[in-house]
């Protein structure tokens, strides 16, 4: 089948195409990008027309760091529903991170998963593996083995490495392959019972908090190991001012580092759990209003590469528990595109940054062919409206996890038609794009 | 008012109304019958998820004096233990055609959770490291017994502040009703940010006795919780005694018509000395005593919300 999306406003960074254009979509693949405007092309009369007069066609979003929950906790997503979510949110490439049960610790684990993605997944999944046996931080995984199977990158993400000579190792053995080390950074010691952030709001609710510390002191012995072994490291979900800072340092001296935040941490302060909400519950916590500027600061010079979703779906039950008891997280995908283009909207971000945020960076970090239009390759398109406004309703997400705190808000600017393994994929807000 | 969940979301007015109407219970009980059917017909269940003797008393007593049927409900006789969730714990009590629920939790904000899944009335006996209300109306209440009046009275609080929802409370409660605050404790129990998050510019930290005792006219002491040794808080419970207890010569730095309050039960020799607490200053018995008519005065007010609604 061959897709004819025309007119589109197309924005790639990977080829700097930014203007009025046509694709021209064969078998699934980009066949063509036509610029100028005079040379339309002429459609036969089998393809398929998308009109995307007044849209923005980019490159299919890459999310470095989601969960997908399968194997194990297919209460809360499975590959099925957490692909599908994707697409909706414009994402055409998932990282589904190893908190699974058993753990995505070895090559069988990772090939289950990539098997199911293949036969189910609405959009590409690609596994990252455990640095450690069980995530249990004390003994290496098989990170070669995993690799060959199909892990893009290791992390024992929800939990830090804490004993420093085991990620010093991890940080030498991984140069083998080439892939980052992602590092959830959290001094347990720290961090042991606490909820939300240290500060203005855990003294106010009398919930314990985790202080910004926590964070920064594991990024600051990351940064010195990552400048010790010469290993490639990525810090996850960056959430404090400090920790931006350090990052910044340590670019400026050259070591191997790159950085995601997500959208929740220049949206939201710590503000946000007021009443207990436990849909604002997320590790690392919400932070302050410096931590915020801070972080879209990181965004605008470059510090912060990447923005990510940390999509941490949850069942109901669970978040209607205790404070103390609720698992953390947010259920991000449907939302995080719509989150950051308010980024775009204030001026933050051109739209070509974030095409570069969440799209052209992870999959350039990660080393996997996708944030990008070149000709060839499977076509992974997002169309956006910039202006479409809608209000957020959990309960119309198709991931399994309703659990968002931006439940009620009313957004700007969403995807409205994905294109992923020569599908399309029209956003039920979206109306009828891609059904002529 | 239809729950009582925390002192923070009190106004002025509605903490001076609580007291006023505990006064005139306080005079209920000095009559030789200390019942009045107010509540009659009506069921209070107390769920304490953590243990508690004398909350759970003070509250059961103050219900039966207000002759309301009285359920309670503790853990480990409960289904808890067998992993029902809290909400269908709640959901099935719902079902009893409960009026008020007495929720006392070792978790923070688990009173508000139940306030939105249930029609009952909540009333927070102590949630976590949150608050609990009813200790801070009864404390102001026995100030005002004693002193008269708060606005401008010099109140220390010393000990763990950091784990404690008496001290959160009293913290709401006394800067609303203008008493000049005061804490002392050692810096690993002071939690971060005070001003800012009670919002009072003029709360004073000591983490000396001597400093912070100096002429004040209440002192508030807490119990300092064993388990918090060994946690890396203080090195023991001798050298805490040492620094912070409170002894006869450390209170003459007081005001001389000093009075000294604890919300029990007390650790003598570890928080404060048997000379203390047995002494003329001490009002911790009073206290106890003050803690029915507060209670009764919450279920009448809270009642009686329900009525006009």
């Amino acid at each position: 089948m061959n897709i004819l999306i025309k007119n589109g406003h197309i924005i790639d960074p990977s080829q700097d195409i930014d203007g009025i254009g046509d694709v021209l979509i064969e078998n699934g693949r980009i066949k063509e990008i036509i610029l100028r405007p005079s040379m339309v092309m002429q459609r036969a009369p089998d393809w398929k027309l998308i009109d995307a007069t007044g849209l923005y066609v980019l490159p299919g979003l890459v999310d470095m760091h989601c969960h997908l929950r399968e194997p194990g906790f297919s209460h809360k997503e499975t590959i099925r529903t957490g692909t599908l979510a994707g697409l909706k949110g414009g994402f055409t490439s998932l990282c589904s991170m190893p908190n699974t049960n058993p753990v995505n610790d070895n090559e069988t684990v990772t090939e289950f998963i990539l098997r199911k993605a293949y036969a189910e997944g609405a959009c590409y999944v690609y596994p990252v593996g455990a640095i450690t046996k069980g995530q249990r931080g004390e003994e290496l995984a098989e990170l070669g083995r995993m690799h060959a199977a199909g892990c893009v990158a290791f992390s024992d993400d929800g939990r830090p490495v804490m004993n420093s000579l085991i990620m010093r190792r991890a940080l030498e053995y991984s140069k083998v392959f080439e892939v980052p080390i992602i590092s959830h950074c959290e001094d347990l010691a720290l961090s042991e019972g606490g909820v939300v952030n240290e500060g203005k709001v855990s003294t106010r609710l009398g919930l314990k908090g985790i202080p910004k510390e926590a964070e920064e002191i594991m990024i600051a012995r990351d940064i010195m190991l990552a400048r010790l072994t010469g290993g490639r490291l990525h810090i996850a979900h960056v959430s404090t001012k400090r920790g931006v800072e350090l990052i910044r340092r340590a670019k400026e001296e050259g070591i191997n580092i790159s950085a995601e935040t997500c959208p929740h941490y220049f949206t939201l302060t710590e503000e946000a759990v007021v009443d207990y909400n436990t849909n604002a519950k997320v590790n690392p916590p919400l932070r302050t209003e410096e931590d915020l500027e801070a972080i879209i600061e990181g965004l605008k010079d470059g510090t912060i590469d990447v923005i990510a979703t940390d999509h941490a779906p949850h069942h109901r039950d669970e978040k209607l528990q205790e404070f103390d008891r609720a698992p953390s997280g947010i259920s991000g995908l449907e939302t995080a595109l719509s989150l950051s283009l308010k980024l775009v909207h204030e001026g933050h971000l051109s739209l070509k940054d974030l095409v570069l945020k969440m799209s052209f960076n992870p999959a350039r970090i990660l080393g996997i062919p996708k944030g990008t239009l070149r000709q060839g390759l499977p076509a992974d398109i997002v169309l956006v409206d910039l202006n479409r406004e809608f209000k957020v309703n959990s309960e119309s997400f198709v991931s399994l996890g309703k659990n968002t705190p931006f439940d009620g808000w009313t957004l700007k600017g969403m995807a409205v038609l994905t294109i992923c393994k020569d599908i399309c994929n029209p956003n039920d807000l979206g109306s009828s794009y891609g059904s002529q | 008012m239809k729950h009582l969940l925390g002192i923070r979301d009190l106004s002025t007015e509605d903490i001076q109304r609580i007291l006023q109407t505990a006064g005139s219970f306080k005079d209920v009980l000095k009559r030789d019958i200390k019942k009045v059917p107010t509540l009659r017909g009506k069921t209070v269940v107390n769920l304490f998820f953590e243990p508690s003797t004398r909350t759970r008393t003070s509250f059961e007593l103050a219900e039966k004096r207000m002759s309301m049927d009285v359920l309670n409900f503790s853990v480990p006789a409960s289904a808890v233990v067998k992993g029902e969730s809290l909400l269908d714990t709640i959901r099935t009590i719902e079902s009893y055609e409960i009026d008020y629920m007495v929720i006392r939790h070792q978790s923070s904000g688990v009173p508000h959770l139940i306030a939105k899944h249930t029609k009952a009335s909540v009333i927070n006996a102590g949630d976590g490291i949150n608050e609990h209300p009813t200790q801070a109306l009864l404390d102001a209440f026995t100030i005002l017994e004693k002193k008269g009046r708060i606005a401008g009275l010099k109140i220390v609080i010393v000990g763990d502040i950091l784990h404690s929802r008496v001290a959160r409370s009293n913290i709401f409660c006394l800067s609303k009703l203008g008493a000049k605050l005061r804490l002392i404790g050692p810096p690993t129990l002071l939690p971060p940010a005070l001003k800012e998050a009670f919002l009072i510019d003029d709360i004073e930290v000591f983490y000396r006795m001597e400093e912070g005792l100096e002429d004040v006219d209440v002192v508030m002491m807490l119990r300092i919780q064993r388990e918090r040794q060994g946690k890396g808080f203080f090195p023991s419970e001798g050298e805490y005694f040492k620094l912070w207890g409170l002894t006869e010569e450390r209170l003459r730095l007081a005001r001389p018509d000093v009075i000294v309050m604890h919300p029990g039960p007390m650790n003598r020799g570890i928080e404060i000395s048997s000379e203390v607490a047995d002494g003329p200053s001490s009002v911790i018995l009073d206290q106890v005593t003050n803690g029915i008519a507060i209670r009764m005065a919450i279920l009448y007010l809270l009642g009686n919300q329900r009525e006009i609604r």
